[in-house]
């Protein structure tokens, strides 16, 4: 017998439970959320703020990062760390204040590629305008990790009385997307899957919080609500705000940027660019008036330049909480979040 | 034979034409399509929003997976839990419940299950890992079979020691010939699967149209394609006529690919292969020719498949044929959900039973 197989199957964590899709979602109501006397699953936002009201809150996040490979097209997991965490910051509207790193490290991790993973952390933290204050170093033996995993804690903070929150969602309001989604996903997919195969796809990594103050400033109130789409992509955001925000979404597929070699990979490797991660991508809520100058805004820079209005909520109430896609040749179908681990469609 | 090149627009105006001449004594005109590619497309394109309301689009027992016979699955479970090897298996294998988990829960529990994208990856593998037994979960139509058999063929040239393959794969038209005779079928034509016709040729379908008179469309999978199939599969409905009609032909001749065709039928042999929700299908499955027996997984770990392992409350073979709906079912959502699956309809993510299940919970 080489495995202990348990009695009842489900009994164990699987690779999905970290996907950040339905079943992360379980384990979460089932068994972390229960223990912590924290709000349901679906009020949550990517910080947790800490004064809920009043004009200078804080808001904390944390995520851990492991990714296979850890240095992939278009950056790596150095870089991840640092806008993965200032990204949460930014879409609850916090600017970041300062940064906590804890690195994990496996017997046997070339020092040279620890020198490079904190060259990019800390090119990523200069960009994000944060500096990293504190941290903590573990190094365990070589079956028990996988090169590197990095966790990183942001603090931030919120001037001024505004929230952003699904609940502030109406019908009639315009979703916006910053530029191509899927890319991050793919990048570390062919990197994984494919190493032998030449792709131009690229991670979309990037700090976000700039180009968020700069939006936040301009538009104000004008913005109800904001998402960077990661790990379950921008499928399992839209389909967690229209059923957080109990409203109808209608997305416009034709109108979803997707850059072509993106595409191409992931109809190379059976997966779905909207179920793909994405790592510099927001998700916008604004008011209608506010949508022309918020596409703008992101037209004029950098990480904004093929942003797109993408969809509208509408008052259908007999589609409540149900987020549809209507497809480029004119059909609907409903999007849905993500099991947890993107497995590729073969047969 | 007819082929013709439309636009989408015009084959979906051809297809509510076709569907409003449809005469009242048929309420609705069922079509099946045999292939989870299908499924797929027409589920990602919001195929079926577009259709008029008296047809409709059901689909058959053809993602290979999902007709994986739960017994089949714990054979694997079994290879990769208990016995010294690295099992090789497409991803979409992973989540697919046999009677004790999948193999992405016994990945879970530390047994070695890795995804390849295909078996040559696999035999890459045992040549690199010389000191590991490595056995590849062959599965899929006729469209994988080809893969599965240059790959055995090459760890037969290097003389492999460390390789071998687990076959599950399943052949279309034994299936199809095995449903259509089970008499109370509701289907009025079929989409045949475009990319197993490209390997075994339109002509290799004809027996259905001559034996069971209905009519059927080799299909290609972009919109347009399934839209036109859809529109010939009404028109034929209309006129009471059976053809088989390629509408792929950019793709799939009328004798297929032969080079593969030799290739399958040098290496592999068909048997009696258990379908799940389905029942024992002869001639459905390939098995490895007794030439490359050594190769054989359930030769060499003395595998044995289970006699009866089928939960015979499940109505998948009905829900497939249009005799039956979701809502027939004692299992449906009473044991069978997306999560736990039990049926084919339900593990297939767009299968008609999860379908059904989505749309139910969002209502």
């Amino acid at each position: 017998m080489k495995t202990q197989l348990s009695s009842k199957p489900g009994d164990q964590i699987v690779l999905a439970h970290g996907g950040g899709g339905q079943l992360t979602d379980e384990l979460l109501r089932d068994i972390i959320l229960p223990r912590l006397d924290e709000p349901p699953l679906e009020t949550m936002l990517d910080s947790a703020i800490l004064s809920p009201t009043g004009n200078d809150r804080l808001a904390l996040t944390i995520d851990s990062y492991v990714v296979s490979p850890w240095k992939f097209p278009g950056g790596d997991i150095g870089r991840l760390a640092v806008c993965g965490s200032i990204n949460d910051l930014a879409v609850v509207g916090a600017r970041p204040v300062g940064l906590a790193l804890s690195l994990v490290l496996t017997e046997g991790f070339e020092k040279s590629d620890l020198e490079h993973v904190m060259d990019s952390i800390e090119h990523a933290a200069d960009e994000a305008g944060v500096n990293v204050v504190t941290g903590d170093t573990k190094v365990v033996g070589h079956d028990q990790g996988d090169g590197i995993l990095i966790t990183t804690s942001a603090l931030g903070r919120i001037s001024g009385s505004h929230t952003l929150n699904p609940d502030l969602v109406q019908p009639g309001d315009v979703l916006l997307i910053n530029g191509p989604v899927g890319d991050h996903g793919l990048a570390v997919m062919m990197a994984r899957e494919m190493p032998r195969m030449q792709t131009a796809v690229r991670s979309d990594v990037a700090p976000l919080n700039g180009l968020i103050e700069h939006l936040l400033d301009e538009l104000g109130h004008a913005i109800v609500f904001m998402r960077d789409p990661t790990r379950s992509g921008l499928a399992g955001t839209l389909a967690d705000l229209a059923r957080s925000a109990a409203l109808h979404i209608v997305i416009h597929e034709s109108d979803i940027p997707v850059r072509p070699e993106t595409r191409h990979a992931a109809d190379l490797l059976g997966l779905d660019v909207l179920e793909s991660a994405n790592e510099g991508k927001f998700l916008m809520v604004v008011r209608p008036h506010a949508a022309g100058k918020a596409l703008h805004l992101l037209h004029q820079h950098q990480l904004g330049q093929d942003a797109a209005i993408i969809g509208k909520v509408d008052d259908d109430e007999s589609l409540a909480g149900v987020c549809e896609l209507l497809t480029d040749i004119g059909g609907r179908r409903v999007l849905t979040k993500p099991y947890g681990e993107q497995l590729p469609r073969i047969c | 034979m007819n082929h013709r090149r439309i636009d989408l627009a015009q084959a979906l105006e051809q297809l509510r034409q076709a569907a409003a001449a449809l005469p009242a004594q048929l309420p609705t005109a069922v079509f099946m399509e045999v292939c989870g590619t299908h499924t797929m497309a027409a589920f990602r394109c919001g195929l079926h929003s577009l259709m008029p309301h008296n047809v409709s689009l059901l689909s058959g027992p053809g993602c290979p997976v999902c007709v994986t016979a739960q017994g089949d699955i714990d054979l694997l479970i079994e290879l990769a839990a208990d016995r010294p090897v690295t099992l090789c298996t497409y991803g979409d294998m992973m989540r697919v419940p046999g009677h004790h988990g999948s193999l992405e829960k016994v990945r879970g529990q530390g047994a070695d299950v890795r995804i390849v994208y295909s078996a040559t990856d696999a035999v890459r593998f045992a040549t690199d890992h010389p000191d590991k037994q490595i056995v590849f979960a062959a599965i899929g139509f006729e469209t994988t079979a080809p893969a599965t058999a240059a790959a055995v063929k090459s760890a037969a040239d290097l003389n492999l020691k460390n390789f071998s393959v687990l076959s599950l794969h399943k052949r279309v038209m034994p299936a199809l010939t095995a449903l259509l005779s089970g008499g109370s079928v509701k289907i009025n034509g079929l989409m045949l699967p475009g990319h197993v016709a490209v390997i075994t040729g339109w002509q290799h379908f004809a027996p259905l149209v001559d034996r069971f008179k209905i009519p059927c469309v080799v299909s290609g999978f972009e919109p347009v394609h399934m839209a036109a199939s859809l529109a010939t599969l009404a028109e034929m409905t209309l006129e009471q006529r059976a053809d088989l009609v390629n509408l792929y032909p950019e793709a799939v001749t009328a004798e297929g690919n032969l080079v593969a065709q030799r290739l399958i039928d040098h290496v592999f042999q068909p048997c009696v292969v258990r379908w799940r929700g389905l029942c024992d299908i002869p001639d459905s499955g390939l098995e490895l020719r007794p030439a490359f027996q050594s190769f054989d997984a359930m030769r060499r770990y003395a595998l044995v498949r289970p006699a009866d392992d089928e939960n015979h409350a499940c109505i998948c073979g009905k829900v497939i044929t249009g005799s039956a709906q979701p809502a027939d079912c004692k299992l449906f959502a009473n044991g069978c959900t997306p999560v736990h699956p039990l049926g084919p309809c339900m593990v297939s993510s767009e299968g008609t039973c999860a379908a059904w299940f989505k749309h139910r919970r969002n209502k």
